[in-house]
């Protein structure tokens, strides 16, 4: 419903496995298969209000050193940095 | 009339309350919890009299923490003791309006009276961001006001505004809070209005920023970020010593000098004793800390404003997270190797009440540099001055030893409080926004340090001179007799006290003048080299230092001196840094638990190293 034509054709991949320099679409939130602390209820309710929604450009930034963790990712204009466990739950398309 | 400033973090809120009120601000905790409360004044250009509480940043009223519990609690007029706002000035930094938008429509639902407050618009007016001002105000529902806060007369509007808004009070009805925690639904549902708003009213930056990107690819690179945050904790570091230092000694000889006055001009007596040693001394004491207190805190709100602090926490995150300390923690606790208490103030960075609890809890475990005297003491006294392996001078190496027992032990303490204490606390997720840099404000820093410098003086400042002259009296009363020949403290009620705990400390290999050192040593912690003097006798304060040494290497056992530096590596041997605590926290309990654990870590290490040297011959 939300992504263009030329994104159905992507694979999606979930942001936690993507490199420094990815970019995409949000094409949902899948906040049950992120491994975190919290609850998927409340996952997903930080990641919204932080503007990670459907439909959302994000990019991968940076990266930090120790494991590649956390990352920085560029969500429309706001960049936001979250440890790759959380970033499992924001499927890319 | 109330005013209360709500918006996301880095939304410039804090310039915008520096902006408004100026020096007239007055910072405190909120009852029972370590949040800060900031409140000020101010005078419309009407004449009406304002008051405008700073609540903790948050992106959405659900209350995930302490911090922003209290910003709902306040703008729902659920707080007790708080005024309900009759006003809630929603601040946004212009060039980002995406998730502050979305706050606004949830504060919308609240019923309370409502502004969106477009701050730092200058620098979305330099990057080409047309807003259509009028039509965003009426796709919100809600009055919308543009600001500058770092310049002169960039609150103009919002004043204005104010007093307009303030006079039709009475004409507009009251409605109804028709708030509840959003769900998951209604959260993407708000945010999507949010973003069609924008869409609508809006324009995209013509002339974007590039330079965030440009900083960041330097400042958050693997090898260049990790080298600019130490050279720029090097730098911080040399700053507190090699500034503070010679600030801190002009005041304390100042303060020498002073008593040495009353001195001669008093006759001797209790009122020249309770002056020079107790009033003059206490208030030294405290005004000795504050160069160090001012130098922190101006880096640290530079850093902030500038947008570098959130960089440090991305860096040093998987460092700090191993032993379970929040990656803010870095700077507080690296504050704490000249002394923990800045460092524990500026555990303010951290938002998250927990994490901000441990680290107040192990920051006096960072070797700070008032152990530097006790260690020197014992050091040049007891240990050969010869070299190891070669080229390592033992000296040397023996005090490196204790600097890395400190850190060892305050990280060791973290993980042990991380586990015992708050296992079932799931841990905040890392998750933070890294805003645009921004050239950080000289009067908004200015304003801030004042405050903080205030603050201190005012509350840590009060605890800590009571205490000093407590610790005065017990080492002061009773008096001598007359003709005695021992040294007079001697016959004080600290003697008393420390005669009554040598049983208790004999077995870490302590003697009777060592207990009784040790009550006037908690004044501070290099109090300890003056007060061995007085005990054994010898005049001159910590300048007969080298003499003290000599005098202790002739009477104690090596065991006893390794015991007694092992001791003041864990001890709580500082009334100033448990007054801050007790401030901090805002209670006594986690003073008293700082104070409890250090001593039942002191005394554990104590014994050990004393029965340990025993067993190996140098009892």
């Amino acid at each position: 419903m939300h992504g263009t034509d030329n994104n159905d054709a992507r694979p999606q991949t979930p942001l936690g496995l993507a490199k420094r320099g990815f970019s995409g679409i949000i094409h949902h939130l899948a906040a049950e298969d992120a491994g975190s602390a919290l609850s998927a209820i409340e996952l997903e309710s930080r990641l919204i209000e932080l503007g990670f929604v459907e439909g959302a450009k994000v990019e991968v930034m940076h990266e930090g050193i120790v494991g590649r963790d956390p990352i920085a990712i560029r969500v429309e204009n706001v960049t936001i940095a979250v440890r790759r466990r959380e970033a499992m739950a924001i499927i890319v398309g | 009339m109330h005013l209360a400033l709500v918006g996301t973090p880095n939304s410039g809120k804090t310039s915008l309350f520096n902006a408004l009120t100026g020096s007239r601000q007055k910072v405190a905790n909120y009852p029972g919890v370590t949040v800060e409360r900031k409140e000020g004044s101010f005078v419309t250009p009407l004449g009406r009299q304002v008051s405008v509480v700073d609540l903790p940043g948050t992106y959405s009223l659900r209350g995930r923490s302490p911090d922003e519990e209290i910003t709902r609690d306040i703008v729902l007029g659920r707080a007790t003791g708080e005024a309900l706002p009759d006003l809630v000035l929603c601040v946004a930094d212009s060039t980002n309006l995406r998730l502050t938008i979305r706050l606004a429509l949830e504060l919308k639902r609240t019923g309370r009276p409502l502004m969106l407050v477009l701050n730092m618009f200058d620098i979305a007016t330099r990057r080409g961001v047309s807003v259509d001002v009028a039509q965003l105000s009426e796709a919100l529902g809600i009055p919308v006001v543009t600001s500058v806060a770092v310049r002169k007369g960039g609150t103009a509007d919002l004043l204005r505004r104010t007093d307009e808004i303030a006079a039709q009070a009475a004409s507009i009805p009251l409605r109804q809070n028709l708030w509840q925690p959003l769900t998951v639904a209604e959260l993407r549902a708000t945010q999507r209005e949010a973003d069609r708003i924008i869409a609508a009213t809006i324009g995209l930056p013509s002339r974007p920023d590039t330079w965030t990107a440009r900083i960041d690819a330097v400042v958050l690179h693997p090898v260049a970020g990790l080298a600019l945050l130490a050279l720029i904790l090097f730098v911080m570091f040399q700053a507190v010593f090699a500034w503070a230092q010679p600030l801190m000694e002009l005041l304390s000889d100042s303060f020498t000098a002073l008593g040495q006055l009353v001195h001669d001009t008093l006759p001797a007596g209790l009122l020249q004793s309770f002056l020079q040693n107790g009033v003059i001394s206490g208030v030294g004491t405290v005004i000795v800390f504050l160069p160090q207190i001012i130098i922190i805190f101006l880096f640290i709100l530079m850093l902030e404003d500038f947008g570098y602090m959130a960089r440090a926490a991305f860096l040093m995150d998987r460092v700090m997270g191993g032993a379970g300390l929040h990656g803010r923690a870095f700077i507080p606790l690296l504050s704490s190797f000249a002394c923990a208490i800045p460092g524990i103030m500026a555990t303010r960075v951290i938002d998250n009440r927990r994490d901000r609890l441990t680290t107040i809890l192990i920051a006096p475990l960072m070797t700070c540099s008032a152990r530097i005297p006790v260690y020197t003491l014992i050091i040049s006294a007891f240990i050969p001055d010869q070299q190891v392996w070669g080229w390592v001078n033992l000296r040397g190496l023996v005090m490196f030893g204790l600097y890395a027992a400190g850190i060892a032990s305050a990280l060791g303490v973290s993980f042990l409080i991380k586990f015992f204490m708050w296992r079932d606390y799931a841990p905040a997720p890392f998750m933070l926004e890294l805003p645009d840099y921004k050239m950080p404000r000289a009067r908004s820093i200015l304003i801030g340090v004042y405050t903080r410098a205030k603050m201190f003086l005012q509350r840590a400042g009060t605890t800590i001179f009571s205490m000093m002259v407590l610790i005065w009296f017990l080492a002061s009363f009773p008096l001598a007799p007359a003709g005695a020949q021992d040294p007079a403290i001697n016959y004080s009620f600290a003697a008393m006290i420390g005669k009554t705990l040598e049983p208790l400390l004999a077995p870490l290999g302590f003697n009777w003048q060592i207990a009784v050192a040790l009550i006037p040593g908690m004044a501070a912690r290099e109090v300890a080299v003056a007060a061995l003097g007085t005990v054994y006798a010898i005049e001159g304060g910590k300048e007969a230092a080298e003499q003290i040494g000599q005098m202790l290497a002739a009477k104690w056992s090596l065991a006893t001196a390794l015991s007694l530096l092992v001791w003041y590596i864990f001890a709580p041997q500082c009334a100033s840094t448990l007054a801050v605590i007790r401030r901090e926290t805002g209670s006594w309990k986690w003073m008293a638990i700082t104070f409890g654990y250090m001593f039942a870590l002191g005394y554990a290490a104590s014994l050990a190293t004393y029965n340990i040297a025993r067993a190996l011959g140098a009892g």
